[in-house]
């Protein structure tokens, strides 16, 4: 790939911008509450999108693009029965818990509400996540930096190795997240991610209109690659008619509740950008103005996925099949088109599945589809809208991390009586710690090359089970400290022994499950996956309220604010009607309705 | 005086759109897609949004 003057003096820009935020930022990171939560300061519209941007990570924009091209529209479900109710319930329920009690972190809720041992459970399993997931973010930028060739040009000019360039990546990528966080906290990253969204949706959308104009609009898709790929709810009675290979039950519960809700709703990374707003209000309505334009980002994230599978192949035009891989491999040996075939690194040769037809390397579809349609000028635009994303997924793992490592680790057991200015300075050196764990991470990834698989295994463990916990401790009193952590820890192992005795269709035992023995098998990963979710959260809810009906609860006074029945409520009668959270709330729903019914 | 997050994304929307744009203007045939010149018209849709957010910052200043 060749970039112009232009696409270098975009790119360059947009550092110089992210640094400068950074630097302005750091004048109001006096105290420990500036640099954790941004003062409580932050108005409704810029924590929305912050909310948004933090997620808006390399594993939606190049993992939804990927999800596109091979299951089709129904990668929308992510969204439409996924993230959005869920983000609706957090704005119009949960918020007031969060907000109102004061609380710094997510795990500080879990030690006011229950008791310590929840929060070590909770903070520790986050802070590795986080961790993690950082490194997966920024080993992914990398590797897709030296798979474009983007500087393989300018590395030649200067006389350097061509090896050099992967470690390059992580390390500008690694040091401007740390100089922006480091300087500004919270502020800092929250005020770039508005920025990094404003420049992901001028990267993408111009993408989709190309594409789609190329492709003869939304029924040139339907027409190309059939209903299996364009209609969302297309086969849905049934696991094995659909490209998911889900039932409706399975995606509802699964997805739709146990996951979603275990994610937007508890997941400290995304909370925290709510907990910085600047007033109640403004903290309910955080996710309320994300859910309402996050409904749409399918359009600009799956959509490039669609287009690419179109333009590399029609493979479905007789309908549903079962294996959309190896249906859309066939096609592949005919026409290379924009989704190439997948080369293991090792031998050489192009990567087979269990039928033994070429896999494609959906991860390179939104990439490719950038590559084919933008010209010098706007190809800086897109580059810098990947480069926004990546860096906006690692600094929301950071400022997260930083959080719970100084509060619900380093106050809780290292350091109890600091005062303030000293948890500030080892939070930027929980940030300067996390950064460099994270590129750690990175090189791990780079080593083992299921790493990735694991790391979203572990998070399916640890996620599913903890929305019981979160639900029954907000809404019924009688929930206990012992029967909050043991319902956790008991739902933890039941999704690990149920992936242990089951196995999705097509695989062997091990990573992919059935490493107990293989009682059941699924039509598909996902499947695996949703239903580990359902039974997790299941045990979890079970063991917590057995536990706590026969273990003795807080006292009613010191549960004050953290659970409804024991808090004022919120009196909503100033303002218009039309913006309280409920309304809100109802108007976004019906909205995914909508949608839905358009895409079904 | 808070800082408001819309003067450097106005900012840099305006500057990068002018870039972009500029790169329309001077690029041929290279830069047609379909048709369409998309770096002179995403460009100056970029530099008017710019232009629009610093002047929503200026007001409510």
């Amino acid at each position: 790939m060749k970039l112009g003057g232009v696409d270098w003096g975009v790119l360059g820009l947009y550092l110089v911008f992210v640094l400068g935020i950074g630097i302005v930022a750091s004048r109001r990171a006096k105290s420990g509450s500036d640099f954790f939560l941004a003062g409580r300061s932050i108005p409704a519209w810029v924590a929305g999108l912050a909310f948004i941007s933090a997620n808006l990570g390399a594993q939606e924009v190049i993992g939804m693009g990927a999800s596109g091209a091979k299951y089709g529209i129904s990668t929308a479900h992510f969204y439409w029965i996924g993230a959005i109710p869920a983000m609706v319930f957090i704005g119009v329920f949960m918020m007031p818990f969060y907000y109102g009690s004061k609380v710094r972190s997510v795990p500080e809720y879990l030690r006011r509400r229950f008791d310590e041992k929840t929060r070590a459970l909770n903070a520790v399993a986050f802070a590795i996540m986080t961790i993690l997931s950082s490194g997966v973010s920024m080993y992914a930028l990398a590797k897709l930096i030296q798979t474009l060739h983007v500087l393989d040009i300018p590395f030649e000019r200067l006389g350097l190795p061509q090896a050099w360039i992967f470690h390059t990546a992580i390390g500008v990528s690694a040091v401007v997240v740390l100089v922006y966080i480091y300087l500004g906290g919270l502020r800092g990253a929250i005020y770039n991610e508005v920025l990094q969204f404003f420049l992901i949706v001028a990267g993408f959308a111009p993408l989709v209109w190309l594409g789609l104009k190329q492709v003869g609009g939304w029924p040139g898709l339907e027409t190309t690659l059939g209903p299996s790929y364009t209609q969302a709810w297309h086969g849905m009675a049934h696991a094995a008619t659909n490209r998911l290979g889900v039932d409706w039950f399975g995606l509802s519960m699964g997805l739709g509740f146990v996951l979603s809700f275990g994610y937007w709703c508890t997941d400290f990374l995304v909370v925290q950008r709510a907990l910085a707003a600047d007033s109640m209000t403004a903290a309910r309505r955080t996710p309320l103005i994300a859910a309402g334009v996050k409904m749409f980002i399918p359009f600009i994230v799956i959509l490039p996925g669609l287009i690419a599978i179109a333009l590399t192949a029609a493979p479905d035009k007789a309908g549903a099949t079962a294996h959309p891989t190896a249906a859309a491999g066939h096609v592949q040996q005919h026409d290379p088109g924009v989704i190439p075939i997948k080369i293991d690194a090792a031998t050489g040769k192009p990567m087979l599945d269990a039928k033994g037809n070429p896999q494609l390397d959906y991860d390179l579809a939104t990439p490719n589809l950038l590559l084919r349609y933008f010209p010098t000028g706007m190809l800086g635009v897109g580059l810098t809208a990947l480069l926004a994303s990546f860096m906006s997924g690692m600094a929301g793992n950071v400022t997260a991390f930083n959080t719970v490592f100084t509060y619900d680790i380093y106050q809780a057991y290292i350091r109890k009586d600091a005062d303030d200015a000293h948890y500030l300075h080892v939070g930027r050196l929980a940030t300067a710690f996390g950064i460099a764990a994270s590129i750690a991470a990175a090189y791990v990834v780079g080593q083992f090359n299921n790493i990735q698989d694991f790391l979203q295994l572990t998070m399916a463990f640890v996620n599913a089970p903890v929305f019981a916990t979160f639900l029954l401790g907000m809404f019924w009193k009688r929930t206990t400290g012992h029967g909050a952590f043991t319902g956790l820890a008991v739902g933890i192992l039941t999704a690990a022994v149920h992936h242990g005795l089951t196995l999705p269709l097509d695989n062997i035992p091990g990573l992919k499950g059935g490493w107990i023995t293989v009682v059941h098998t699924y039509p598909s990963e996902m499947a695996q996956n949703f239903w580990t979710a359902i039974w997790a959260w299941s045990a979890c809810f079970v063991v917590t309220v057995a536990v706590s009906l026969v273990t003795k609860p807080s006292p009613e006074a010191q549960l004050a604010g953290l659970t409804y029945s024991l808090s004022p409520k919120i009196s909503e009668a100033h303002g218009p009607w039309y913006g309280r959270p409920a309304v809100l709330g109802v108007v976004i729903l019906a909205a995914v309705v909508v949608l839905n019914i358009i895409f079904r | 005086m808070t800082f408001d997050v819309r003067l450097p994304i106005g900012l840099l929307f305006l500057v990068m759109g002018l870039l972009v744009a500029g790169a329309g203007l001077t690029g041929g045939p290279a830069v047609d897609r379909g048709g369409l010149n998309i770096d002179l018209i995403w460009g100056a849709g970029m530099a008017v949004f710019g232009a629009a957010m610093l002047l929503l910052a200026v007001v409510s200043r």
